[in-house]
């Protein structure tokens, strides 16, 4: 071993010639290497809808984890005081910049208080649907045979499911149980898209000759579903994961509107919503401002979604 | 049959006997049962001296690659036997098997999927170090060694964190081959290993797998269709047809008398670089297309695109006879007229 790297390497051994000295050059040049994520990062910087979501999205991660920077929780519950009947419905005014509601709570300092919920069961949905999906369809997609195809019809039965019918189901049967119950119908329905586009990435991927090239070396079947399966199939599960978030976003308010999601004395922008539309055509300000929020919400995770997409795929790359 | 005529005073380090890979073709989606099978390997013998280079050379679908796979244990042979360094394969238990692969390593043909796109070349280099930690040189951290694997192979060290997609075609085939060097292993299985690249490349990575052959003490089996390629490193030559040897030997015989009508022709398809001379050649026409492999002729598989097939070559399958020294041919009329080349 000792003898294995003798003196220099030989001038003559570099690519030499036109076509590589060319590329050589380029990356001599390049003072730092730019990775995958380097050039998604590249891909991302020069799209306009990108610098739109990202405001967006800080703003409400902003809000969601200091809500007590933006608004005053006191103004958001009669219990403490906070709200007075002699205020109900006032339209928007410099105290109360998103008006009233009925019982005289300030609409802006719900809608601030009201993120929190709403965007926490986003998260930790979208990370367990992702966990759960990914595990399913690496495993599905890489071993195949029977174990694939038991995998795949139960993922058929799961997605056979509409969300919306089985999510009201299942909660009323649990008698409403708050947020935890719409997290669990959420990752209950919600892991069936990941695990298909997962185990078709997979399969993909697993057909590659760096596979193949890890096999030969004597690499076990975790490692390579670890090392090589997982990163080379996960950039699309990252995209649709960026995009549940904000469908998530929108399922909790869903819930929560129809009474099954967050119970009183909490509330999210769902209940909010919910609590206001029967004073919709005396005070539409009490609806206007935290259905913007959520729609906002909604889309800012999608167009964040659309711009990682593009920045992933090198197809589009220019 | 080699072994009795080229071993020498030397045991080979690997020992190929009658190696057969079948593959079902199955039908059915609940009972599967099976149909045909693509003889895409079937019976192959060869051996391959310490140092020396044997090149499978045949056109795409002849099952070159499919014998590159079974040796270093990408394939599960349907029978036959792989031989490495006197112990048989079939014999070793998967640990066992794990530690021979360190022997035997491979570089496949294209430098652009071969390489993981989402790993740095540090790491692609060091993954045999990771599944192998004692392949690792006493005395050196496993970075270190990736270093000197990438001047060895004429990369430029300092390039260790960057990505695949930063480097040339023939810089990547380069990562490839240090990544097969990582092991220290004694034989390559190089599948195609330039044929992805460009003309003016190709004789670069030819000549740092010659060099370090000859540096090394590594022992080749090169795969390629490339006749003009093989002639640089070969010194043996066994030229495969449906998965069968129709023709092995000493490669400046092959090169100089063919004997196999099949040999021949992709001879005289090579180019010669001197225009008079190739005005003068006489090329041989290949007539039809590579027959299914799931599906081969009766007697000699090549008879039904053989200039001078006769009624005998469709009945008895011709074997592989000794055909002067260092040869051997499997051709009921081999050439008797040295073809010019």
């Amino acid at each position: 071993m000792s003898d294995f790297f003798p003196g220099s390497t030989d001038a003559d051994t570099f690519d030499a010639g036109l076509p590589s000295l060319a590329s050589t050059e380029r990356i001599t040049d390049a003072s730092n290497p730019r990775g995958l994520l380097g050039d998604a990062w590249y891909g991302l910087r020069r799209t306009w809808y990108f610098w739109i979501s990202l405001v967006l999205i800080v703003f409400i991660a902003a809000i969601t984890i200091f809500p007590q920077f933006f608004a005053d929780k006191e103004t958001t519950s009669s219990l403490t005081g906070g709200c007075q009947l002699m205020d109900s419905l006032m339209p928007p005014s410099s105290t109360h910049w998103f008006g009233t509601d009925q019982l005289g709570c300030d609409v802006y300092s719900l809608t601030i208080y009201g993120a929190r919920p709403s965007v926490i069961t986003a998260i930790i949905a979208t990370i367990a649907t992702v966990s759960i999906g990914a595990l399913i369809g690496i495993i599905a997609g890489y071993y195949g045979g029977w174990l694939d195809s038991l995998l795949s019809r139960i993922t058929d039965v799961f997605f056979g499911l509409p969300v919306l019918l089985g999510g009201i189901v299942i909660l009323t049967a649990l008698g409403s149980p708050g947020l935890w119950g719409v997290i669990f119908v959420l990752v209950v329905l919600g892991w069936v898209g990941t695990a298909r586009m997962v185990r078709s990435t997979t399969i993909e991927a697993k057909s590659q000759d760096f596979v193949l090239a890890a096999r030969a070396l004597g690499a076990s079947n975790l490692r390579i579903m670890r090392r090589h399966i997982l990163p080379n199939a996960m950039g699309p599960a990252i995209v649709v994961a960026v995009i549940s978030l904000g469908g998530f976003v929108g399922a909790e308010a869903t819930f929560s509107y129809l009474g099954l999601g967050i119970q009183p004395p909490e509330f999210s922008w769902g209940s909010i919503i919910s609590d206001a539309q029967s004073v919709f055509f005396t005070a539409p300000w009490t609806l206007f401002f935290p259905a913007l929020f959520l729609t906002v919400t909604v889309l800012a995770f999608i167009l964040m979604g659309d711009a990682v997409r593009d920045a992933l795929d090198p197809k589009l790359r220019k | 049959m080699a072994s009795d005529d080229m071993s020498g005073a030397q045991a080979p380090v690997v020992s190929v006997r009658d190696l057969v890979k079948h593959y079902p073709i199955e039908r059915g989606i609940i009972f599967r049962k099976r149909v045909g099978t693509v003889h895409a390997v079937d019976g192959v013998t060869f051996d391959l001296m310490p140092g020396q280079t044997l090149a499978i050379v045949g056109e795409s679908g002849c099952g070159k690659s499919t014998v590159g796979r079974l040796l270093v244990g990408l394939e599960q042979p349907t029978s036959g036997s792989v031989t490495v360094a006197g112990t048989d394969l079939s014999t070793l238990n998967a640990r066992e098997l794990l530690a021979t692969r360190r022997d035997l390593q491979i570089i496949l043909q294209d430098p652009y999927t071969s390489l993981d796109p989402r790993m740095t070349v540090g790491a692609i280099i060091g993954e045999p170090f990771e599944i192998h930690p004692e392949a690792i040189p006493a005395g050196k951290d496993a970075k270190g060694a990736v270093r000197d694997l990438m001047a060895r192979v004429g990369l430029n060290p300092e390039f260790i964190n960057r990505y695949p997609h930063q480097f040339s075609g023939g810089q990547r085939q380069r990562i490839g081959i240090a990544r097969a060097l990582a092991l220290n292993p004694h034989v390559i299985i190089a599948d195609e290993p330039v044929s992805a690249l460009d003309v003016s490349i190709q004789a670069q990575v030819m000549n740092l797998l010659m060099d370090l052959r000859d540096e090394l003490g590594l022992s080749y089996v090169f795969i390629s269709h490339d006749l003009a390629v093989v002639r640089q490193i070969a010194d043996t030559i066994a030229v495969m047809y449906l998965g069968q040897i129709v023709e092995y030997g000493d490669a400046e015989q092959i090169y100089e008398h063919p004997q196999h009508p099949y040999t021949a022709a992709l001879l005289s398809a090579v180019p010669v670089a001197d225009p008079v001379v190739q005005r003068s050649r006489t090329r041989i026409p290949l007539s039809g297309d590579l027959p299914s492999p799931a599906d081969p002729p009766s007697g000699c598989r090549f008879r039904t695109r053989c200039f001078q097939a006769q009624a005998k070559c469709a009945e008895v399958m011709p074997e592989l006879v000794a055909s002067g020294d260092k040869h051997v041919v499997a051709c009921h009329f081999p050439l008797e007229a040295v073809t010019s080349v």
